[in-house]
């Protein structure tokens, strides 16, 4: 069943924008993207918004609907009532480049700031041997597409521009946690977390967590965890007595 | 369509270069609900638990049900019922004072501390954030980076003196079914007490740094299958640590209301054995 939808899609670039009113045709089982895919091809063939697989995979359709940061691709037309205006913005936390479309570079610098997969030495490719309960964890958090809602979403950074500096976001403490739980990794990921990547800046509100499109539980599987291990390294003097007398006997 | 001028050294969502909506937030959900029905619970439970504690009165019934807000009875004041007091007597009489002081402070630094909590009155008293995407009132944030909220990395040890209690309330929960000239006997109290308990420990075994405890701080699971097994069995009941969180506000009211009503005699507790 068609109808004819209402959409406010937020309109404009880095100097100034505004929603602008639409009037566009629905039918069953559409979902957000293919009506602004509609919108393009009939009244706004200028329109900018990022896009690509259109299954919840590539991570590029991230915008804000009716005010949540969610996926164009996976957001059924079908969760609004047919009289109901829905609104379209691009994520709010990064620099708009044009209508939908932001910059993320933000991530991509977070990301690097990340010392890669780090194998003990003398341990060639090929004679890694773990099994799969080791990796368990981490694969949860492969499951990520990089769509960036997680970051997006996180008051920390989208409240406050000045702590991007000093904050790596939910998605890049979640790869830490991955390589801090990674058998075979040596590196220091625990100190790293807090002191250069903002660990202590997150208070576990969950947003990360809430608009996850891939259900990852970054919050209680990634977050928590890692600040429970900052507190085995920092705060607990208990852990600190054992490491010590460890130690000692070795 | 207008393009408004930016206002430019604004903050968050209005920062320079983003895109500029105007609204703060275009949440058309009743995303204030959850916030504001969490203040409201932990308010009540709040108010409920002071009165109780403070009372000092109507915490002992049938000779043998003691309520949790009471467990251990500690000060000279549990004397006014005799049997309540099952590890001795040596905190001050004072109205002050309640009488399981050396318990509820503790128990209250655990639930303040606890990652569910921290969660729950970030987002609904300090608004930070009080709804994903929508703008906190802070004009700056540090989040769990300095002092006081540094302190909430000593939750492991109110998790470690919690279970101390927890056994504590157990004993009490076991003790119960024996009345001091009756025998051994099953009241409807004795089932509360019960089920009051069950749910505490779910509660405190689902904590987030028992899970690290158990073998979340391992990296090479395969190498401590004991403790990789603790670990996916506090994981499974993690995953309901909020669910709990709340249960158990309301089963410690309960159960503490039907020892208060039997211990005043507003209702009589159902023997359903001896
Ligand atoms: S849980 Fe932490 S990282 Fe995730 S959104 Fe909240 S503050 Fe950000
Ligand atoms: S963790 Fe989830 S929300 Fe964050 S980037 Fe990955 S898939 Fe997206
Ligand atoms: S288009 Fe690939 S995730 Fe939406
Ligand atoms: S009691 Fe909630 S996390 Fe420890």
């Amino acid at each position: 069943m068609s109808y004819t939808g209402q959409f406010r899609v937020w309109r404009g670039d880095a100097d100034g924008g505004a929603l602008a009113d639409f009037r566009v045709e629905v039918n069953e089982g559409e979902v957000v993207l293919d009506v602004l895919h509609r919108l393009q091809a009939t009244q706004a063939p200028d329109l900018a918004v990022r896009w690509n697989c259109k299954a919840g995979k590539c991570g590029s359709c991230s915008a804000e609907i009716n005010g949540k940061p969610r996926l164009l691709c996976m957001t059924r037309m079908s969760v609004f009532e047919h009289d109901e205006v829905v609104t379209v913005t691009p994520m709010r936390t990064f620099p708009v480049i044009r209508d939908l479309v932001t910059d993320v570079s933000y991530n991509y610098t977070k990301a690097r700031e990340i010392p890669s997969f780090t194998p003990p030495a003398g341990l060639a490719p090929g004679e890694y041997r773990m099994g799969q309960a080791d990796v368990g964890r981490s694969q949860e958090f492969r499951k990520c597409i990089e769509c960036f809602l997680c970051q997006d979403t996180c008051h920390v950074v989208r409240d406050h521009e000045e702590n991007k500096e000093s904050f790596a976001g939910p998605r890049f403490l979640m790869r830490i946690a991955e390589l801090e739980m990674h058998p075979l990794d040596v590196a220091d990921r625990v100190s790293a977390a807090q002191d250069e990547h903002g660990l202590g800046r997150c208070n576990i509100t969950k947003c990360c967590t809430d608009v996850c499109p891939e259900g990852i539980k970054i919050t209680d599987n990634a977050l928590i965890p890692m600040k429970e291990r900052v507190a085995d390294r920092r705060y607990d003097p208990l852990v600190w007595l054992g490491r010590t007398i460890s130690r000692r006997r070795d | 369509m207008t393009a408004p001028a930016r206002d430019v050294g604004s903050r968050g969502v209005d920062s320079p270069g983003r895109a500029a909506v105007g609204a703060r937030t275009l949440r058309t959900d009743r995303w204030w609900l959850p916030p504001a029905a969490t203040t409201i619970g932990i308010l009540i439970f709040l108010v409920y638990a002071t009165v109780r504690a403070f009372q000092q009165q109507y915490f002992f019934a049938d000779e043998r049900y003691l309520t949790p807000f009471y467990s251990p009875c500690v000060s000279y004041g549990c004397a006014s019922e005799p049997g309540s007091a099952h590890f001795g007597m040596f905190l001050p009489d004072h109205p002050l004072i309640p009488y399981a002081a050396l318990s509820l402070p503790f128990l209250l630094l655990f639930r303040l501390t606890c990652y569910y909590y921290r969660k729950a009155y970030y987002r609904s008293f300090a608004l930070a954030p009080a709804a994903c995407a929508v703008p906190e009132p802070h004009a700056t944030y540090h989040g769990e980076t300095r002092f006081p909220l540094i302190l909430q990395n000593s939750h492991r040890y109110f998790f470690y003196l919690a279970v101390v209690i927890s056994v504590i309330n157990t004993y009490d929960a076991i003790v119960a079914f024996r009345h001091p000239t009756d025998g051994f006997v099953v009241g409807v109290g004795n089932l509360v007490l019960l089920a009051n308990v069950t749910l505490l420990w779910c509660y405190t075994l689902s904590c987030h740094s028992c899970r690290h405890v158990m073998g979340g701080r391992l990296t090479h699971f395969s190498k401590h299958p004991v403790r990789y097994r603790l670990w996916t069995w506090v994981s499974a009941l993690n995953t309901r640590h909020a669910t709990f969180a709340w249960i158990t506000l309301g089963t410690l009211i309960l159960t503490d209301l039907y020892v208060a009503l039997v211990a005043s005699g507003t209702i009589t507790d159902l023997r359903l054995i001896g």
